[in-house]
């Protein structure tokens, strides 16, 4: 069966979503997902949309469930690369995706997830 | 160009080739980016409720003059269990299965035409039109 590669970068997740995702593919890169960030500890996840031509209520549903999945397995997580067209669709759609963290493309997404990782480390000391 | 396709509905496949299908025939007639958005959009909400609830079925793609405007209409027929609630299926956030509950309400704030007519036992037809 198909997958969406995940990529390991440091202590970040690395998603590009670049095929007309069905339902199925959707749900299995939400299990991977969360099963990669449990082995590896990883602090961040980055998932870039930006190839995705629509984001329907299946698709957003699967967004939004993959950033509270990964903030309970204590990992923040950014969506990167919304086209333009998709915004406006979804919002009329319905779906505004709270709780989901978005920037404008993966150099500014990654700039985010790595100020919020080093920001939780202090923290945490 | 033929006047109308039908494409079978029956798995999620389906519903990637139909959204395929409603994307090309938008762009030979040059639709507008968000309008394209909009519209496949909308076909993917309601061939996934034709194959998920409806137990499959099928969509035929047209081309039509809507107001004097050139329009594409999308049909979706199931011969599923029907909806006995239709004006719980039409509000935000209600759902019988464990969708979010915005199919059918959204992919109405998607067009400009939207029909729909179910009967309970026998099935589910819902028309959807988009125009330039």
């Amino acid at each position: 069966m198909d997958r969406i590669p995940i990529l390991r970068m440091g202590d970040c997740l690395l998603v590009t979503i670049q095929v007309d995702m069905h339902d199925h593919l959707a749900l299995a890169l939400q299990d991977d997902l969360t099963s990669k960030i449990h082995a590896s500890g990883a602090k961040g996840v980055l998932i870039d949309i930006s190839a995705l031509e629509i984001v329907d209520s299946f698709m957003g549903r699967m967004i939004a469930n993959i950033s509270a999945m990964a903030s309970i397995l204590d990992a923040r997580t950014i969506v990167v690369g919304m086209r333009p067209a998709v915004a406006i669709t979804l919002v009329e759609l319905g779906l505004e995706l709270p709780g989901v963290q978005t920037a404008l493309d993966v150099e500014r997404g990654m700039q985010l997830l790595r100020s919020s990782i080093d920001r939780s480390r202090a923290n945490a000391r | 160009m033929p006047a109308s396709e039908i494409l079978p509905l029956r798995d999620e496949q389906d519903v990637v080739r139909a959204r395929q299908a409603v994307r090309a025939r938008m762009q030979e007639l040059q639709f507008s980016l968000v309008d394209q958005t909009k519209l496949v959009t909308a076909a993917s909400e309601l061939a996934r409720n034709a194959v998920i609830y409806g137990k499959g079925g099928d969509m035929t793609i047209e081309v039509a003059m809507l107001n004097e405007r050139t329009a594409i209409r999308l049909t979706f027929e199931d011969h599923g269990p029907g909806i006995a609630d239709m004006e719980s299926a039409m509000t935000d956030g209600w759902t019988s299965g464990n969708g979010l509950g915005m199919g059918l309400p959204g992919a109405k704030r998607l067009v400009n035409e939207f029909h729909i007519e179910s009967t309970p036992g026998k099935g589910t037809r819902v028309q959807i039109a988009r125009w330039k």
